[in-house]
């Protein structure tokens, strides 16, 4: 934040993430969860709250939520249960959400994230809960104006995860912050996809300022919709502004509701009148509580894989590589298992991470764990390729193109540079033929003559001359120790 | 046509003709949908009759008779469904408008496990809007008539299960019981019905009125019958969370008649002021006819009794509120257009449900709503938990506890018009869903004129077998059962 | 006691659309049925935990395994107004 309201004004940001779960599943049905299939095709009595029907928690939300709660080092209850939550909906079928409200999953931990000029903040974890997601509504035209809307239950019953902040968060770049490691983390454990644009990952904030030194927060105003990473900072931006412009005219903050027009750029209030947020919760009678014990929290905790920060720490540590790397590849878990997995093969971490973040990454998205997982070009392949390029067989040069190809056609390094003989020329006497040809061209007599009045530099292009008639193949230091030779004897 | 006189058989004696050939089922079925034909257009027991595959069924069970193969325990018994029970393809109403074309595409649980004991589906049966009544008058369609008195009602809100029994229109029927659905309708038509203890039957598939409490159970001629059929329809459903995973005792091997040395004990709380003297009178009788068998009598205190009904009509509506909240014209039942989404779906719940629902929405709502909740839903839930005290605590020292099933007998229709003066009806029956235990009410004899009294006899959790022995004991000493109403 | 500012708030929580005489009914029976519930007050519950389910059950839990669906026909066939493969419902105002 870089306006004047930030020298005014203290910003009180918490966020509250809903994280769809990975699991095969529904929450309370055996439906299954996959995205994009036709309307209405994934659904149950269960799932369409049909009369009669009866929800059965699902183990594995179960597990994926204890794993997170433990990454996030909250509190695991011992004793949890589900509560409804009521509300009309035409989205949610039964118009009453299956949540948690007293006693949840697991509470008070925290999350380090990086803030700005290379700082570190925790930023507290108030709670961790599940509850189920509701349907999608398609409206015919915009919501205000749609003469009707159409309803697909498909989604409806997947379980979610709500995880809510503590209000310390200080800016909206810093809520970018939490809502990225956020998503590492549980795109490292395997309980989200994190796939923002699929609805994976949703995000609520609540923002308030109050002016500098003053202890009391301001009225709080809650902000829906913003779902992705520019999303959150551009409507905070937005909403720090609105409320330091408010504050400043002497007017008063009204505790609302506000929606991020992503499109418009700007937040509006979605009126709502006062009875409609008395949700009367109470405990959901068709499910039985749940134990959680001491030895089932151990056990999961020893199955916790390592965290993205402890793994870009012993990056740096123990493979040496630069605080910039390391935080580039443990963008996701399936990079930085690439990473690893090629360092195995070639153990020079630095090169392999750079082929890694200036190739892989070219054709890649870094933080997309499929698309890493699929590559055509696997870690064992990559080192392949780095061994011919240490041994000197090829030019760093070829190498990229050999990248490329491998890409394309799931190749070795190997099977392609004997196929195409992209293997480096160090034979001296048929370069030499190369180089005097250069040399013998006419259209190369200006830089023969700049060398002589001392212009070092003209030799490169002469190099570049005899790389180019040898299509890269020949060994540049070679040619470079040639050219100057036989300059120098001219 | 030739009919068979079937309306005296029992589901034991029936399954014992077809396997002697004496009957068939075919021809039993036949005879039930005739006599369903004939009568019950005075008694309106039954909002949906399924004729079709009645007869399918039953001619499969022929065939099963036939070659004594994969024979099932009910096999060609003709049963009763209560309306809230879902099946697939055939239309299940709740006796609600906003149901009355809801056809759901599977079978609740017990459904499926009576097809798959032989049973034969004659229809679904009346009852009060989504179970929320004790007389069957707050049907959306029609009220049930009482077979002994046709002026009364049958009790309810398993009305239409038990008129179908008492009146010879099924063999055997099934009912909800939530605060004494099954057990005051029993009562007041003079045949056996049972609550098992809450989770004893899977609830997948049954329309929720309150699932803390709702239990579905058998109404049937007798007890062995109740033994046998319970049996068919308990155990555990992996689609029911709260349903328990213990094995299923052969009740009707338990019946031996034996209560000696049996302790029962005898509440105060339900023999207070306000108890009918008649079906005091009835019940005292009856205990002492147990006495006579060997059974030792304890008089005991259940001090919480009377603050029971009072916390059932928190958490029952509260629940009932929740649960009925689905039906907003979106996705089945009925839908009233409206202006706009809000306005169709309060004008679709206006005219869907009748005034007793609507009260009991209004109160649900209301004992859980912001301000109140703590007062009213909490306070309940903590009663709740002093009634499952006074229980435990007599149960360290008796076996059961036997007591009138309700304080007075079949009442005329729109004798309670005052909705509280109906709740009290439920005084005795309420204390055994608010702890989850089972109870089955057994007729103990008749008033003056002429209408049946239930005795009640509730036990600890999971002990059906010993509540079906001691009221077993009873009725083979003292047989109610061969007097019949005169329907024709 | 209950008003009609009650009852009117609650019929709107629980989307019932209620004429005068329906509400003016209900406030009556309401109050007649809460002054009875009252009785409550009369007993300590102070130290006493609430009950919420009859049963001790605990941990209930389902595998996460897939189980067929029903088809979107058989989903649809009690919809009042399907539009294609979808539920349709009337215009939504944000209020
Ligand atoms: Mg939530
Ligand atoms: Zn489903």
């Amino acid at each position: 934040m870089t306006t004047a309201a930030a020298s005014r004004y203290d910003v009180v940001i918490g966020l509250e993430v809903h994280a769809q779960l990975r699991t095969l599943t529904k929450m309370f049905c055996g439906c299954p969860t996959a995205f994009g299939a036709p309307p209405n095709t994934q659904t149950c009595p269960v799932c369409q709250g049909m009369p009669g029907s009866l929800p059965v928690l699902n183990r594995r939300a179960i597990e994926f939520a204890i794993r997170t709660a433990l990454a996030f080092d909250c509190r695991v209850n011992p004793a949890c249960r589900f509560a409804r939550k009521h509300y009309y909906y035409p989205d949610m079928p039964k118009n009453y959400q299956i949540s948690q409200y007293e006693e949840p999953l697991a509470e008070d931990g925290g999350l380090d994230v990086d803030v700005a000029d290379g700082d570190r903040r925790r930023i507290g974890i108030q709670r961790l809960h599940l509850e189920e997601d509701v349907g999608k509504l398609i409206h015919e035209g915009a919501l205000e104006t749609a003469q009707s809307s159409l309803v697909d239950f498909n989604r409806s019953g997947v379980p979610l995860m709500e995880t809510v902040s503590r209000p310390e968060i200080r800016s909206p770049e810093e809520a970018a912050a939490y809502l990225r490691a956020f998503r590492a983390v549980l795109v490292y454990l395997g309980v989200c996809d994190g796939n923002m644009e699929e609805g994976s990952l949703r995000c609520d904030a609540n923002i308030s300022l109050r002016p500098r030194g003053q202890r009391d927060l301001g009225t709080k105003v809650e902000i829906k919709n913003l779902n992705s990473f520019r999303n959150v900072q551009q409507a905070l931006a937005f909403e720090v502004q609105r409320q330091a412009k408010a504050l400043d005219a002497g007017e008063r903050i009204v505790q609302e509701t506000r929606l991020w027009d992503a499109d418009r750029g700007y937040t509006r209030s979605m009126r709502s009148k006062e009875y409609a947020h008395d949700y009367r919760y109470f405990p959901e009678p068709d499910l039985v509580p749940l134990h959680i014990t001491n030895e089932e929290v151990a056990r999961m905790r020893a199955d916790l894989p390592e965290l993205p920060r402890a793994r870009r720490e012993r990056f740096v540590a123990q493979q040496g590589l630069p605080p910039y790397d390391a935080d580039v590849l443990t963008q996701s878990r399936a990079l930085a298992d690439y990473f690893e997995a090629a360092v195995r093969g070639m153990p020079n971490p630095k090169l392999v991470s750079n082929w890694v973040m200036s190739e892989l990454l070219r054709v890649v998205p870094g933080d997309d764990e499929r698309a890493i997982a699929a590559s055509p070009v696997p870690p064992a392949h990559l080192a392949g390729l780095l061994r011919l390029v240490e041994d000197g067989t090829i030019s760093g040069k070829i190498a990229k193109d050999v990248f490329e190809k491998m890409f394309r056609s799931g190749e070795t390094a190997e099977q392609i540079v004997q196929r195409e003989g992209l293997t480096v020329i160090k034979d001296a006497a048929s370069l030499e033929a190369e180089v005097e040809k250069v040399l013998a061209d006419p259209v190369n007599g200006r830089a023969i003559t700049d060398f002589k009045k001392g212009k070092t530099v003209a030799a490169k292009a002469l190099v570049g001359q005899v790389m180019k008639a040898t299509r890269g193949k020949a060994d540049p230091e070679l040619v470079n120790r040639l050219v100057q030779e036989k300059l120098s004897r001219m | 046509m030739t009919t068979v006189a079937v309306d005296g058989l029992s589901v034991a004696e029936l399954t014992e003709a077809y396997r002697r050939r004496d009957l068939t089922p075919v021809a039993v079925t036949r005879a039930y949908l005739a006599r369903i034909e004939a009568l019950d257009p005075r008694v309106d027991a039954y909002l949906t009759v399924t004729a079709d595959q009645a007869l399918t069924a039953a001619k499969a069970s022929e065939e099963r008779y036939r070659t004594r193969s994969d024979l099932g325990p009910l096999d060609g018994v003709p049963i009763a469904l209560k309306d809230v029970l879902c099946t697939r393809g055939v239309r299940t109403t709740c006796a609600s408008k906003i149901l009355e074309n809801f056809v759901p595409p599977y079978d609740a649980t017990v459904v499926a496990r009576l097809a798959a004991a032989g049973a034969v589906p004659l229809g679904k049966t009346n009852l009060d809007e989504f179970a929320m009544g004790s007389s069957t008058e707050h049907s959306g369609f029609k009220p049930t008539r009482n077979p002994w008195d046709l002026s009364r009602v049958p009790g309810g809100s398993s009305g239409g299960s038990a008129a179908a029994v008492a009146g010879g229109l099924a063999a055997a029927a099934f009912g909800t019981d939530t605060g004494g659905s099954i057990r005051q309708p029993a009562a007041f038509c003079g045949v056996v019905g049972m609550k098992p203890t809450y989770g004893r039957v899977s609830r997948y598939g049954l329309v929720a009125f309150a699932s803390s409490l709702d239990q579905i159970g058998p109404l049937t001629r007798d007890v062995r019958d109740t033994a046998l059929v319970l049996r068919a329809i308990a155990g555990h459903d992996r689609r029911d969370s709260t349903s328990i995973d213990a094995p299923v005792p052969d009740y009707a091997g338990a019946l031996d008649g034996d209560v000696r040395g049996l302790r029962l004990g005898i509440p105060a709380e339900y023999f207070a002021a306000g108890t009918d003297p008649e079906v005091e009178r009835a019940v005292r009788t009856a205990i002492d006819v147990l006495r006579g068998l060997g059974a030792t009598l304890h008089d005991l205190s259940l001090p919480t009794t009377d603050y029971a009904l009072a916390a059932y009509y928190l958490i029952a509506p509260a629940e009932a509120s929740s649960n009925l909240a689905r039906y907003d014209g979106v996705k089945y039942g009925l839908r009233v257009p409206g202006k706009d989404l809000v306005d169709m779906e309060s004008r679709t719940r206006a005219a869907g449900f009748g005034a007793e629902v609507k009260r009991r929405i209004m109160l649900g709502t209301y004992a859980l709503s912001a301000g109140y909740q703590e007062a009213y839903y909490g306070k309940a839930q903590k009663v709740r938990t002093l009634v499952r005290r006074d229980f435990d605590a007599a149960f360290a020292e008796v076996d059961l506890i036997v007591a009138p099933t309700t304080p007075n007998v079949a009442f005329k229709h729109g004798e309670k018009a005052d909705p509280l003066a109906m709740y009290l009806n439920d005084a005795f029956t309420i204390p055994a869903n608010l702890a989850g235990i089972p109870a089955i009410s057994v007729p103990c004899g008749f008033t003056t004129a002429g209408l049946p009294i239930g005795l009640q006899f509730i036990g600890r959790a999971l002990d059906e077998a010993r509540v079906l022995r001691a009221a077993h004991a009873y009725e083979t000493a003292a047989p109610w059962r061969g007097r019949r109403p005169e329907l024709g | 006691m209950i008003g009609r500012g009650d009852v009117d708030a609650v019929a709107r929580l629980a989307r019932l659309h209620l004429t005068d005489d329906e509400s003016e009914r209900l406030r009556e029976q309401l109050s007649a049925i809460l002054s009875y519930i009252d009785k409550l007050r009369a007993l300590d519950t102070e130290q006493v935990e609430p009950t919420s389910h009859a049963v001790p059950l605990v941990n209930v839990m389902r595998d996460d395994a897939p189980e067929p669906c029903l088809s979107a026909d058989a989903m649809l066939a009690n919809a009042p107004d399907p539009q294609g493969e979808f539920f349709r419902v009337p215009r939504i105002i944000e209020d």
